[in-house]
C-alpha cells in the first residue's frame, strides 16, 4: 500500500533522512517512534510531499508520489495523489473561518464535486463517528483541543483516503484530552484503515500497531511487532530511548 | 452671528447634493477598484516568480513614492499627449483606485504572509491546488485579519477624493467652490462640505465595523 524506497532528505547541511526503506500493507498500522529530531515527522511529511525528497521513491499502491505519471504536470499529479492520503497534524490546522461542517465538506465539494446535500450527510456520519455530532455548526475557536483534533480527523476522512498519516496528533493536547483522540484512531484501526502514526505515546503504540519502527538520527534503527520492539529491543540505541521514555 | 449667513446653504443646497452624489459614485468606484486591484498586486508581491514580483514591486514603488495629485495630473493632462483621452471622472477613479490599490496590496500582503503555514499545508494535504488553497483558505483569513487596516485606507481614500476637484470632477469640494464663487461665502460652504464628508465617513466606518464584527466572529 505504502512503500518508501531509499529516501534521503537534507535541510542545508543537516541530513535528516539517510536512506529510509519501509512498507505498510493494506489495512496495517505502522507506528513510528523515536527521539525528536530523528526525522520521523519529516518522513511522514515527505510521504504527503509536504517535504520534497533529495533522493528515493515513495509509492502509494501503484503510483509514485514524488514523480508524475508520464505527460502529467507535477502539480496536477500531486493534488490528485494527495486526495488518497489523509493527513492529521500536531496543531490541528482547522480552518478558523469555517464551521466544523464547512471544514469537512469543503474539500469533497471542491475537488470531488460532491453535491452539498451528499457531502453534508457524510460529514454528519463522520462527526457521529468522532463523537461530535452536536458540534456541526461550531467554529474551531469554540472547541477544545481534543475536539479540534477529532474534527481534523473527520476532515481528512471526508476525502475517503486510502491511507491516513498522523503526525504527533496528541502532542499538543492536554493529557486528559489525549484519550478521546486515541479512541477515534482505535476505531479506525478496527475498520482496517491503513495508517502511519508518528507518536510519543508508547502505550498507544503497543495497543494499535501491527509494526513499530524506531528511528534515530535519520535512520531506521529497529523494526518489529510492538510487543517485541517495545519490550525486548535488540539495539542498544532503542533500549536507551525506551529506558528514557519509561523511566 | 455676525458675518455668517447660513441661509445661503438652503438656497444652494442642490449644488452640494449634486457634489455629494458625484463623490459617492467616485468613491464607490475607486474603493471597488482599490480592493479588487489590491488582491492581484498582493499576490504578485509574494510570487516566487521574479518576473512577476519585480515589475509589481516597481509598480508599487512608483505609485507609493509619488504624490497622488501628480498622478491625477499625469492621467488627465498627460495621457492625451499619447492619444489616451479619459473623462475627468474616469481619470479620477483610475487615479484614486490605483493609488489606493497599491496601499491596500501592501496591507493584504502582510495579511497573507501572517496566515499560519499549517493552514496552507492542511489545505494542500487535502488535495487543493495552490490557487484553491489561496482562494478558499488563505485569502479569507488574511483579509479578515487586515480589515481594520484596509478600513483606514478606505477612509483616507474618501478624504483624498477631494483632490480630484482639481481635474474638474464636479464632486463635493468642487461643488462647494462653485457655490462659493456665486455667493462669496467660503466659510459656510467649506464648512458644509466638511460636515458632509464627515457624514459619509461616519457611514463608511459603520459599514467597516460591521464587516469586522462579521469576520471576527468566526475566530
Amino acid at each position: 500500500m505504502v512503500k518508501v524506497i531509499n529516501v534521503y532528505k537534507r535541510f542545508g547541511d543537516n541530513e535528516v533522512l539517510k536512506g529510509i526503506n519501509l512498507e505498510v500493507l493494506r489495512g496495517k498500522i505502522l507506528v513510528i517512534i523515536g527521539p525528536s529530531g530523528s526525522g520521523k515527522s519529516t518522513l511522514l511529511r515527505a510521504i504527503n510531499h509536504l517535504e520534497t525528497l533529495d533522493d528515493g521513491e515513495i509509492w502509494i499502491e501503484k503510483v509514485q508520489v514524488n514523480r508524475p505519471l508520464k505527460g502529467r504536470k507535477f502539480e496536477k499529479h500531486i493534488n490528485r495523489i494527495r486526495q488518497d492520503m489523509g493527513m492529521v497534524f500536531q496543531h490541528f490546522n482547522l480552518f478558523p473561518h469555517m464551521t466544523v461542517m464547512e471544514n469537512i465538506t469543503m474539500a469533497p465539494m471542491l475537488l470531488k464535486k460532491t453535491a452539498r446535500s451528499e457531502a453534508e450527510a457524510s460529514a454528519r456520519q463522520l462527526l457521529a463517528k468522532v463523537d461530535l455530532a452536536d458540534k456541526v455548526n461550531f467554529y474551531p475557536a469554540q472547541l477544545s483541543g481534543g475536539q479540534k483534533q477529532r474534527v481534523a480527523i473527520a476532515r481528512a476522512l471526508a476525502m475517503e483516503p486510502k491511507v491516513m498519516l498522523f503526525d504527533e496528533v496528541t502532542s499538543a493536547l492536554d493529557p486528559e484530552l489525549i484519550g478521546e483522540v486515541n479512541k477515534v484512531m482505535k476505531k479506525l484501526a478496527e475498520e482496517h484503515m491503513t495508517m502511519l502514526i508518528v507518536t510519543h505515546e508508547m502505550r498507544f503504540a503497543a495497543e494499535v500497531a501491527d509494526n513499530v519502527i524506531f528511528m534515530a538520527d535519520g535512520v531506521i534503527v529497529e523494526e518489529g511487532p510492538p510487543r517485541r520492539l517495545l519490550h525486548n529491543p535488540t539495539q542498544e540505541r532503542t533500549q536507551r530511548f525506551l529506558a528514557e521514555v519509561f523511566k | 452671528m455676525p458675518g455668517l449667513k447660513l441661509s445661503v446653504l438652503i438656497e444652494y443646497y442642490p449644488i452640494l447634493l449634486e457634489g455629494l452624489l458625484w463623490t459617492c459614485i467616485l468613491c464607490a468606484a475607486s474603493i471597488a477598484l482599490s480592493l479588487v486591484g489590491g488582491v492581484p498586486l498582493a499576490l504578485a508581491g509574494i510570487s516566487r516568480n521574479r518576473l512577476v514580483r519585480w515589475p509589481c514591486g516597481f509598480f508599487v514603488w512608483l505609485f507609493r513614492g509619488t504624490p497622488l495629485l501628480l498622478q491625477l495630473f499625469l492621467i488627465y493632462f498627460g495621457l492625451p499627449q499619447i492619444g489616451i483621452y479619459l473623462s475627468p471622472m474616469v481619470s479620477g477613479i483610475l487615479g484614486l483606485g490605483i493609488h489606493y490599490a497599491v496601499y491596500n496590496s501592501d496591507v493584504m500582503r502582510a495579511g497573507i504572509v501572517a496566515v499560519e503555514r499549517g493552514q496552507h499545508e492542511a489545505s494542500r494535504s487535502l488535495g487543493l491546488s495552490r490557487a484553491q488553497s489561496m482562494r478558499k483558505v488563505i485569502l479569507p483569513q488574511a483579509l479578515s485579519s487586515v480589515t481594520p487596516a484596509l478600513g483606514n485606507n478606505l477612509i483616507a481614500l474618501l478624504k483624498e477624493s477631494a483632490l480630484v476637484s482639481i481635474i474638474t470632477v464636479p464632486e463635493l469640494t468642487l461643488s462647494a467652490q462653485r457655490a462659493i464663487s456665486e455667493t462669496f461665502r467660503p466659510f459656510e460652504f467649506y464648512f458644509a462640505a466638511g460636515a458632509i464628508y464627515y457624514g459619509i465617513n461616519y457611514f463608511l466606518e459603520l459599514g467597516l465595523k460591521r464587516v469586522e464584527m462579521k469576520t471576527a466572529l468566526s475566530r
